[in-house]
């Protein structure tokens, strides 16, 4: 299929694409097209995928005519997966996709729009949450397109000890940057051997949820990076400030042995960290230690702050012969009841605000922090390369915090590295403005 | 041509078209990929990407990892080869002395870690050099010394993994000396004993000479093999802590398949192939001696 495409543009470009497809036909030798007949192929990933043999039960019995087969991928191989997919044209019918995987995908072409098909169902959009919603929202040039479809979130929140900030003259957990510092200055004040948070510095989820806080990290239409900007230097200063007063351990995840123990044994009051800690907090905190933990929204500059909107979504390839067959069954893991039954298997939590009424959620104290922060979620910006830069900014936060660069060097180094990255990115925008379609 | 030179070709002809279509041919357009700028937007519309001439090698040249990435492969090689070769050396010798007993039980125990799999074993390295948990730290705090991060430090990640991937590879050289020094004559050292050399003696102007060529080989085989160094930091430390682990071709890896700068990684992979071929000519050298003939 691909190799029809090399009759079309010019010659100069003949040997590039020579090569070009070529590396293509090496990447995916074993490129493979399922008959209509054939049964479901869906993608997920690792717990995900146990758990949702035990949902497919309920959907064989309401649709027996379609069969599914799911093929579990773990988590670390998942993305370079899809891509060699992708180039094989062996990707299955529909995936679960962490939905900061999206704009690459949609980027490639090789997801369908859904927009036709959710209006024409029972999926209600303004039932998600809307920043979660917005991840899969993606431009095309015939406009705003919906590409997936929420299938459980992820924000990061602060996780606290509030015992600690009790005994600190600090009862309620802090709304604003302001309350946090000084809450986190009373921790040490009052034990010298323990620390206000832990930031690990190899993370760039914390820092990346304060810069959303504060504004846009990219400029001139995501072609260009913004961070020697104002906003996220304001981020950068809080981040880097907190260390500075050694009110955070300048250390990585590797050289914390164990997040939970040292949490329980009180080396740090406030972790900023994601709602898969709810389940390891009461699993691996000692039984005298469960009282003693709570959850809280992220504090903002000035209040309840934005954090990150996370997640996996559910996607139908453009490809597939099966996209009703796939529909279905996205329809049947998006209705509130399967999603009720997947929080309870997993503790993953629901991205439609329906199925938290479900009593098990409504009465779980650690999740309402949640709730109410993926009330304020924001999506972090929808361009390929933004993984990488996700990376770039977590190395430039490190040189700050370990005094190897100024924030005015490492923002400014940051910055030219993005416009590096995104290069190509500026010349594609200006082929597509000088060849109008 | 004569009828015998038609017959050859022929003969030859299946071999060399399998070379030419599975190696001559992806060397070529890796070559020519190395001088695009190929990358995810080219894989969805080829006639994104570019001709880019040599500025995907002068790139190269200017990224701060990949000079990172060069130096912790030369420290790995440089400390590596070695000790990898030393230690192949002394087992070898010691399979090879008479006084060794049960010489075949040994030499499969010693060869075992070659044929198990990478990833299955670092799996149990990573137990033994776990900071609190692990067998190697437990060892050392009998001697008194404190535990060490192995993994998780980044001065010690890199001896971590030297460490690992020694005892993954001596046992291969090990069986390549052993076989060299099985075939040295006993009568040079009988007649080396009657001019009165000591072990040392007999082993510096009997057993070395005559294991050069087989060292050089052994040499060059392993180096050129240490500067591949991937599997170990994939499967042990995912290129961290603070990329202290970041190998060449770990550095391509994730240009190529993790960010999919396929012209940018085709590049990397021709400079690590210059760097190999350099090193390597460089180590022929060693075998010019005219005293060291093949026993």
């Amino acid at each position: 299929m691909r190799l029809r495409e090399l009759g079309r543009g010019s010659r100069r470009n003949a040997l590039q694409r020579l090569g070009a497809a070529a590396a293509l036909l090496t990447l995916g030798g074993c490129g493979r097209r399922d008959s209509p007949e054939g049964p479901l192929n869906f993608w997920a990933m690792g717990r995900e995928a146990e758990v949702v043999a035990e949902l497919l039960p309920a959907f064989h019995a309401r649709h027996p005519d379609i069969r599914v087969h799911v093929q579990q991928l773990p988590w670390t191989a998942a993305h370079e997966k899809l891509l060699t997919a992708y180039a094989g044209d062996s990707l299955p019918d529909l995936c679960q996709l962490g939905n900061t995987w999206l704009p690459e995908l949609t980027a490639l072409d090789a997801l369908e729009p859904l927009d036709q098909r959710v209006d024409a169902s029972a999926i209600a959009r303004d039932d998600y949450f809307a920043g979660i919603l917005d991840t899969n929202v993606m431009p095309t040039p015939a406009g705003n397109r919906l590409f997936g479809v929420p299938w459980y979130v992820d924000t990061r929140v602060l996780f606290y000890r509030s015992d600690l900030l009790r005994a600190a003259g600090h009862p309620t957990p802090p709304q604003s940057w302001a309350e946090w510092l000084a809450a986190m200055r009373a921790i040490r004040q009052r034990d010298a051997r323990s620390y206000g948070v832990l930031l690990p510095l190899n993370e760039p989820d914390p820092l990346f949820a304060l810069a959303l806080q504060q504004g846009a990290l990219l400029s001139d239409d995501d072609t260009r990076g913004a961070f020697a900007q104002p906003p996220f230097r304001r981020a950068l200063g809080f981040y880097a400030g907190i260390f500075a007063e050694r009110l955070a351990p300048a250390m990585t995840n590797a050289q914390i042995a164990n997040v939970w123990d040292e949490f329980a044994r009180g080396l740090f009051a406030f972790y900023v960290s994601g709602p898969w800690n709810i389940g390891e907090f009461r699993r691996r905190l000692p039984r005298e230690r469960q009282g003693d933990w709570a959850t809280a929204p992220l504090p903002g500059p000035d209040g309840p702050g934005v954090s990150t909107a996370g997640g996996s979504s559910l996607v139908i390839f453009k490809r597939s012969q099966k996209k009703a067959a796939a529909w279905q069954l996205i329809e049947f893991l998006s209705d509130p009841a399967t999603m009720q039954r997947f929080h309870a298997l997993t503790g993953n939590l629901p991205p439609r605000r329906s199925a938290w009424r479900s009593p098990e959620l409504a009465a779980d104290v650690p999740s309402q922090a949640f709730a109410s922060q993926l009330e304020r979620v924001r999506a972090a910006p929808k361009l390929p390369e933004w993984e990488r830069i996700f990376q770039e900014m977590q190395y430039a936060a490190a040189r700050v915090v370990q005094r190897t660069q100024g924030i005015d060097a490492a923002t400014t180094e940051l910055d030219a590295s993005v416009d590096a990255l995104l290069e190509k990115r500026r010349w594609l925008r200006t082929r597509a403005a000088a060849s109008p379609r | 041509m004569t009828r015998s030179g038609i017959v050859g070709w022929t003969l030859a002809a299946p071999a060399l078209v399998v070379i030419a279509v599975f190696f001559a041919l992806p060397v070529v357009i890796g070559l020519a990929l190395s001088l695009t700028d190929f990358d995810l937007y080219a894989l969805a519309d080829l006639s994104t990407s570019r001709f880019v001439g040599l500025d995907n090698y002068l790139r190269l040249l200017q990224t701060p990892l990949f000079w990172q990435a060069l130096g912790n492969t030369l420290y790995f090689v440089a400390v590596g080869v070695p000790l990898s070769i030393g230690l192949s050396l002394a087992a070898a010798l010691l399979l090879n002395a008479r006084v060794a007993k049960w010489q075949a039980f040994f030499r499969t125990a010693l060869f075992a870690p070659v044929v198990t799999t990478v990833v299955a074993v670092a799996v149990i390295w990573r137990y033994l050099l776990h900071t609190r948990y692990g067998l190697v730290n437990h060892a050392l705090a009998t001697l008194g010394i404190d535990p060490i991060d192995w993994l998780g430090d980044p001065h010690w990640s890199m001896p971590a993994i030297i460490l690992f991937a020694t005892w993954k590879n001596f046992g291969y050289n090990m069986v390549i000396l052993l076989a060299a020094l099985q075939a040295v004559p006993r009568e040079l050292y009988e007649s080396a004993r009657v001019d009165g050399a000591g072990t040392l003696r007999q082993f510096t102007d009997v057993t070395f000479p005559l294991l050069t060529p087989t060292l050089v080989m052994v040499g060059i085989m392993t180096v050129a093999g240490y500067f591949q160094l991937f599997a170990e930091p994939y499967v042990m430390t995912q290129g961290g802590p603070l990329r202290s682990t970041v190998s060449v071709l770990y550095f391509m890896y994730e240009e190529g398949f993790r960010w999919w700068n396929l012209g940018f990684a085709s590049a990397v992979a021709f400079v690590l192939f210059l760097i190999i071929f350099t090193v390597s000519a460089g180590l022929w050298r060693f075998d010019r001696d005219p005293a060291a003939s093949r026993p």
